[in-house]
């Protein structure tokens, strides 16, 4: 196992050393990273300058409910973004490559498509979150603050596994489909506001299909003391339960490898 | 020890015509066609031998190298190698096998080579006085030196050939399987290449099995030779005993005074005679050289003889055009 994660953290240097190698161009992405979550911030803050409230919750409890949307989107965008790497890694049989180390597959592709320049987007993220933290007038307790890591824990899981999702399509078609996005990039946006705001049916496909009711409103309504019981403050965990179909898709995907060209 | 008893492998392929209108269509219904890139292919190979495999484009090279990887998984049939089937038991597999895919670098491309070698070795988890003893045996023999500090891109495809190959064979694979591993490289580095080749399989018993198209590599390298053709193993045996089955195989070209003189009946005659010249090709089974020779020396003044026997590379063209591949 220790040898493992030396063997992981060498392929992270091995990335972290490439990227450096373009000095200028990783430190301005990441910093580009940093600047545009700020846009979206602002949206949120002007929006509250006009009105008090979003469907009962205020300011700041949208602001916690943006900032753990944020942190899970870093998290598992910086794993699980190098995944888009998929349909070129399929059409030109460079997974080939990647079959042929005694290692597991998954880890051999996120491993070193690793985007660090998402760190910008995570330290904005935890920015927003320490505004948040006081702003959202929840009477912090221990067992919340375990619920609120989850749901940044969770959450990242969630969302690497909709990358993988994505990406698995790909070994079906061979090719990316932008419109696919929207279950990336698509469930970070709508992910900033509670998701009630929505509506009722909304609510229930974020709940049952993908999960993310179950990192967001759920948990959110337990930290607000809106709702009560283990099932709000445990309903990241029940998230989880997204990695089998998405895990299932990406072996069916891997089995169903055809490789390319000589 | 390989073992292929029997593979098949199909592919669907979705069949498309060109223009924007079949695009659209094909955007909701395809039609498939099936493309049968192996049939009931079976071979063996021992520990220590050198196979080389060849065959035209497309005609399943490739597939069969990636089965023995563990890459691809046939339809029907089993593979073996070294007591394991590689696609059911792809880590453990892979952990005793080299590949080299002449056109797909396995090097990190940004960061020196040392730094690509360092990661195979934690990937292969290669024990480190074992790694220290391969890569300075292997920087020798390769005269890898220098390159060693170089990032990838910098280098040019013969010096990254090398680098590619010398990085297959860090974790002492028992088997190597090289696709066209001299594919674009220039005649010094290609006799680099091979003579190194030769001397893995005489010292450390390595077992090789090349696909090339290059024919001089199989010259050179293997004693065995797999002709595979539309999916399947036409001729498995030594490069001799397949140049034997081109009938007239012998070329003579004759240098001779005056008029043109008549052919031995055994004989067909493969360019017009000119100033003096004349081609013939014979089967030396059913016509010596010597009676050839002969015959020639009673019906004209002959100035000069030359036999040549079918070079390899119009052997396999020959072959592809008897099996019309």
């Amino acid at each position: 196992m220790v040898i493992a994660m030396k063997l992981y953290w060498n392929y992270f240097l091995m990335e972290l050393k490439s990227q450096m190698q373009y000095k200028a161009s990783f430190f301005l992405t990441a910093l580009g990273q940093f600047i545009t979550a700020f846009t979206t911030f602002f949206g949120i803050r002007f929006l509250f300058d006009r009105i008090h409230g979003v469907d009962r919750f205020t300011y700041g409890q949208v602001l916690l409910c943006f900032a753990v949307i944020m942190m899970s989107f870093a998290l598992g965008e910086m794993a699980g973004g190098g995944l888009a790497v998929f349909p070129d890694l399929l059409r030109e049989g460079e997974l080939d490559r990647i079959l042929v180390r005694p290692r597991s597959i998954l880890l051999q592709i996120v491993m070193p498509n690793m985007d660090f320049s998402r760190l910008g987007l995570l330290a904005q993220a935890l920015l927003v979150l320490c505004a948040a933290i006081p702003a959202s007038k929840v009477a912090w307790t221990p067992e919340k603050a375990l619920v609120l890591l989850l749901m940044v824990l969770c959450g990242s899981v969630i969302f690497f596994c909709l990358f993988l999702l994505v990406a698995s399509v790909a070994f079906f078609t061979l090719q990316s489909f932008e419109f696919l996005n929207i279950f990336t990039y698509g469930m970070r946006d709508f992910g900033r506001y509670p998701l009630s705001v929505y509506g009722e049916e909304m609510l229930k496909l974020l709940t049952f299909v993908i999960p993310l009711a179950l990192i967001q409103y759920y948990p959110l309504l337990y930290l607000l003391d809106q709702a009560e019981g283990i099932r709000y403050a445990a309903a990241p965990l029940f998230s989880l339960l997204f990695v089998l179909p998405s895990a299932a898709l990406y072996r069916l995907g891997v089995r169903n490898y055809k490789s390319a060209g000589s | 020890m390989i073992e292929f008893t029997d593979i098949s492998k199909t592919y669907r392929v979705a069949k498309r015509q060109a223009g924007m209108k079949h695009a659209v269509a094909s955007f909701f219904s395809r039609e498939y066609s099936e493309i049968h890139a192996l049939q009931n292919v079976s071979f063996s190979i021992d520990d220590g031998e050198m196979v080389g495999y060849i065959g035209p484009n497309g005609a399943g090279k490739s597939t069969t190298i990636k089965i023995m990887c563990g890459i691809l998984t046939p339809d029907a049939g089993t593979c073996v190698v070294n007591g394991r089937i590689p696609y059911r038991e792809r880590v453990r597999h892979v952990r005793e096998i080299g590949v080299v895919f002449g056109q797909r670098s396995q090097l990190w491309w940004d960061v020196p080579v040392m730094d690509s070698f360092d990661l195979i070795r934690d990937i292969y988890r290669v024990d480190e006085a074992l790694y220290r003893k391969n890569v300075a045996e292997l920087t020798e023999l390769l005269e890898l030196g220098e390159l060693l500090k170089t990032p990838v891109r910098t280098l040019s495809l013969g010096q990254r050939m090398r680098c590619e190959i010398a990085a297959s064979l860090l974790h002492d694979p028992k088997v190597l399987f090289l696709d066209e591993p001299t594919i674009g490289l220039d005649a010094v580095s290609k006799l680099a290449v091979r003579a190194f080749i030769r001397r893995l399989n005489e010292e450390k018993k390595t077992t090789v099995v090349l696909t090339t198209h290059d024919m001089q590599d199989i010259e050179a390298l293997t004693e065995r030779v797999l002709l595979i053709g539309r999916g399947s193993i036409l001729s498995d045996g030594r490069l001799e005993d397949l140049k034997k089955r081109i009938p007239e195989r012998k070329t003579m070209v004759i240098e001779y005074q005056g008029a043109p003189p008549a052919l031995h009946p055994k004989m067909t005659q493969a360019e017009h005679p000119s100033d003096g010249r004349m081609t013939v090709r014979f089967d030396p089974s059913r016509l010596s050289v010597s009676t050839a020779i002969a015959h020639f020396a009673a019906h004209t003044t002959l100035l000069d003889v030359s036999v040549s026997d079918i070079s390899t590379e119009e052997m396999v063209a020959k072959l592809y055009q008897e099996y019309r591949l």
